[in-house]
């Protein structure tokens, strides 16, 4: 039994996952074997240094979910005021929207366009 | 006067009721008028398939005490069947709704449906 | 008691949701047999895919041994409700009882804490039933009924938590939405009735002429079934429901979504696929709303800061792939060497991603509510640094969220990877919105997996610990499949997908019973 995949124009086969997944492991091994093996877990060096400052309480330097992608959110911001507003929650806009739908797949349908 | 209009007649009543079933549920605010809108919607559609099971001449399908000229001319009462088959499972949709609106009110406070809102976004 | 296979396959979760009720306070009774019948399901749906593929469509009929069986008058019309199962039913049945099952496992202890779990078994069981009755049906009546049936359970399901206001809103809204969407297909079904004097859907496709009441008719059902299965732009109640439902009901409510989808590729398919001209069209309006609904799907995802809701988003972006894929098919149906070259392989890409994303949504939505579980709050601002608490969530929530960014090797990756091929040969621009969507998804579940799994250990899960032992083992039967499928997924396509494909293609077969004229 093969297991190769073919697709209009290319394959996939897990064998060739896994030679490559034990190539890559390889090459990451050798990079992580050249770290420095002087590092101790339970001592202060895995204590951050705030220049000399007391670290403050790990609630507070937390990246919350909110702030990933502030960037993107905020270039796209006029994108995303429109998709707010369109979501009102509001039943009736659910059923009026299927409504407009409706009506232009059906319009499309019967030859309109 | 001639026949169309008369037999269309069902037909329009069944658009009117349509048109009536969506402007309730599209613009009324009280959450229960819009459930009374769904209602209406089912109103006309179960209008629309009584009114296709009429054919003319025909008879209906009790066979129990039938004239004798209605043998072979009974109609179907596929339609009958699914009317009564849509009303009940229409029954069951709006015990949920109302059960679901009373709860609602319990918790909003409200059965304005521009304040029953709090999912968006 | 194989050829009765179809009409067990919907009586099994019946009986089992009207026993369900009589368990009163036996809350772990009730669940066991929830988990029981389920599981029987599960093995019936996958006899009847090997009966279906062995011995093609199988036609049950409801009175009477014969599908051919007239009336005594001789008029030669199927009256008799019939259940027409194809390949692609029967691998719809395959999810529904699948995701039904581990759905029953997971609430075990999911939903331990909550009263009233005898009904609430109950309507798992009869959404089951729902779904089943749906993809098995060669009655258009019939499918208003089922589709009815899985809308009510659905939405008393949704609004299960009835101590909060959200749920009740959720579940009135999914109601009220699937309602009037059963009621519009009620009005197709019923002018069908009128022009053909038939509700069976063989029948009628046989004999539809495509005139302009047969096409308002199309254009109602597509609508319907297009917002039952949550296409944008009337995809708003997919997130408010799937938030509020318990985490367990989300397996199955997502295949009653599918279960809409599935509706609207066998009208598209069997109902109308002997319209020439019109189909491409058709085809273009699917593909077209798939992309649109993929891309609006994921960009809304990204800024959600619920998590079950940001992961409804995406159950909206992944229902565009479907639509792409099928909707690539459906354009070059009737171009037999564009079809070989490239349609078919769109459609096995279309529908292998809908068991694909069922399996890995329904996954991380278990994730989701494991979250929930332990931290009593669906907001990620409040999560953080949960990894070492959890440890076999995050790694099911790793695998589920891969999966669903189409990494190899998990199942997304070959699904996705169809799509891209081949809906690049109809148009490179629907391409380029699938992988941009396709990137964006990645994005929005590292934000995810950043702000819930990682980062500092937070003082006030000090005491959480990992969920209980029925959730990590339903949500581990998914990751395995998960990875299953991803890594062979040629064996799948060729047992389960093809199939499916192949009698969405060749529609004539299913029209083609008994010999009735």
């Amino acid at each position: 039994m093969s297991f190769t995949l073919t697709t209009p124009s290319g394959f996939w086969n897990p064998l060739f996952w896994v030679i490559f997944l034990a190539l890559f492991g390889l090459i990451a091994y050798l990079i992580y074997s050249r770290g420095n093996p002087s590092y101790k877990k339970e001592s202060d060096q895995v204590r951050p240094y705030l220049s000399g400052n007391i670290e403050p309480a790990k609630e507070k330097v937390q990246v919350k979910a909110g702030d990933i992608y502030w960037g993107f959110i905020e270039a796209l911001k006029g994108y995303y005021k429109i998709l707010e507003a369109i979501h009102t929650g509001d039943i009736r806009d659910y059923i009026l929207w299927y409504l407009g739908v409706g009506a232009i797949v059906t319009f499309i349908l019967i030859g309109g366009v | 006067m001639n026949g169309s209009l008369f037999v269309n007649f069902p037909f329009i009543v069944v658009a009117l009721l349509l048109a009536l079933g969506f402007y309730t549920i599209g613009f009324k605010r009280n959450l229960i008028k819009v459930i009374i809108g769904v209602e209406i919607l089912e109103g006309a559609v179960n209008m629309f398939i009584v009114a296709l099971g009429y054919v003319k001449g025909g008879y209906a399908p009790i066979y129990t005490q039938a004239p004798q000229e209605a043998v072979g001319k009974m109609v179907l009462p596929t339609p009958q069947a699914l009317t009564l088959t849509s009303i009940v499972i229409g029954v069951a949709v709006t015990a949920l709704m109302l059960a679901f609106a009373v709860n609602i009110y319990r918790h909003y406070g409200t059965l304005d449906v521009t304040r029953v809102r709090r999912l968006r976004g | 008691m194989i050829e009765h296979l179809p009409a067990l396959m919907v009586a099994l979760p019946l009986f089992g949701a009207f026993i369900a009720p009589l368990f009163k306070k036996h809350y772990k009774g009730v669940s066991i047999w929830a988990i029981f019948i389920t599981g029987i399901s599960v093995v019936l749906s996958l006899l009847l895919m090997k009966e279906v593929v062995t011995n093609g469509i199988i036609m049950y009929v409801f009175g009477a041994d014969k599908p051919t069986l007239v009336l005594p008058s001789g008029y030669a019309v199927p009256i008799r409700i019939m259940f027409e199962v194809d390949a692609m039913g029967a691998f719809m049945a395959i999810s529904a009882t699948l995701m039904s099952f581990v759905g029953a496992i997971y609430s075990y202890s999911h939903v331990k804490k909550d009263t009233g779990l005898e009904k609430y078994y109950a309507l798992l069981m009869l959404l089951e039933a729902g779904i089943l009755g749906m993809v098995l049906t060669g009655d258009l009546f019939n499918l208003f009924v089922f589709l009815e049936i899985a809308g009510i359970a659905g939405s008393a399901l949704v609004g299960f938590r009835n101590y909060r206001g959200e749920a009740s809103e959720a579940g009135i809204k999914y109601l009220m939405v699937s309602s009037v969407a059963s009621l519009m297909v009620l009005f197709a079904v019923g002018i069908f009735y009128g022009q053909y004097g038939n509700l069976n859907l063989a029948y009628i496709a046989k004999n539809v002429s495509f005139n302009m009441v047969d096409m308002i008719a199309l254009g109602l059902l597509f609508a319907s079934f297009a917002m039952k299965c949550g296409a944008v732009p009337m995809h708003y109640w997919v997130p408010d429901a799937y938030t509020e439902v318990p985490a367990g009901i989300n397996p199955p409510l997502l295949v009653a979504t599918y279960a809409s989808l599935y509706a609207l590729f066998r009208v598209s398919f069997t109902l109308f696929a002997n319209v020439v001209i019109d189909l491409a069209r058709v085809g273009w309006i699917m593909s077209i709303l798939g992309v649109l609904t993929m891309f609006i799907g994921v960009t809304m995802a990204l800024i959600q800061k619920d998590v079950k809701r940001l992961m409804s988003y995406h159950a909206i972006s992944q229902t565009g792939y479907m639509l792409l894929g099928v909707g690539v098919g459906l354009t070059v149906l009737h171009d037999p060497s564009k079809l070989a070259e490239f349609g078919r392989d769109a459609m096995a890409g279309g529908v292998f991603h809908i068991i694909n994303h069922i399996i890995y949504k329904s996954l991380l939505l278990m994730t989701a509510g494991a979250l929930f579980y332990v931290t009593g709050t669906r907001n990620l601002n409040e999560m953080g640094g949960l990894a070492r608490k959890m440890p076999i969530t995050t790694i099911s929530f790793m695998v589920g969220a891969a999966a669903i960014s189409g990494l190899p090797p998990f199942n997304g990756f070959a699904s996705k990877f169809l799509i891209y091929e081949t809906s690049y040969r109809l148009n490179p621009l629907l391409t380029v919105f699938a992988m941009v969507t396709s990137v964006l998804t990645l994005a929005s579940f590292v934000k995810v997996f950043a702000s819930a799994f990682l980062g500092p250990p937070l003082e006030k899960f000090e005491n959480k610990r990992e969920v209980p032992k029925p959730m990590i083992v339903a949500m581990l039967i998914l990751a395995a499949l998960c990875i299953l499928f991803g890594l062979f997924p040629n064996v799948v396509l060729d047992k389960l997908v093809y199939p499916a494909v192949d009698a969405l293609i060749n529609f004539a077969q299913y029209h083609s019973w008994g010999g009735l004229a």
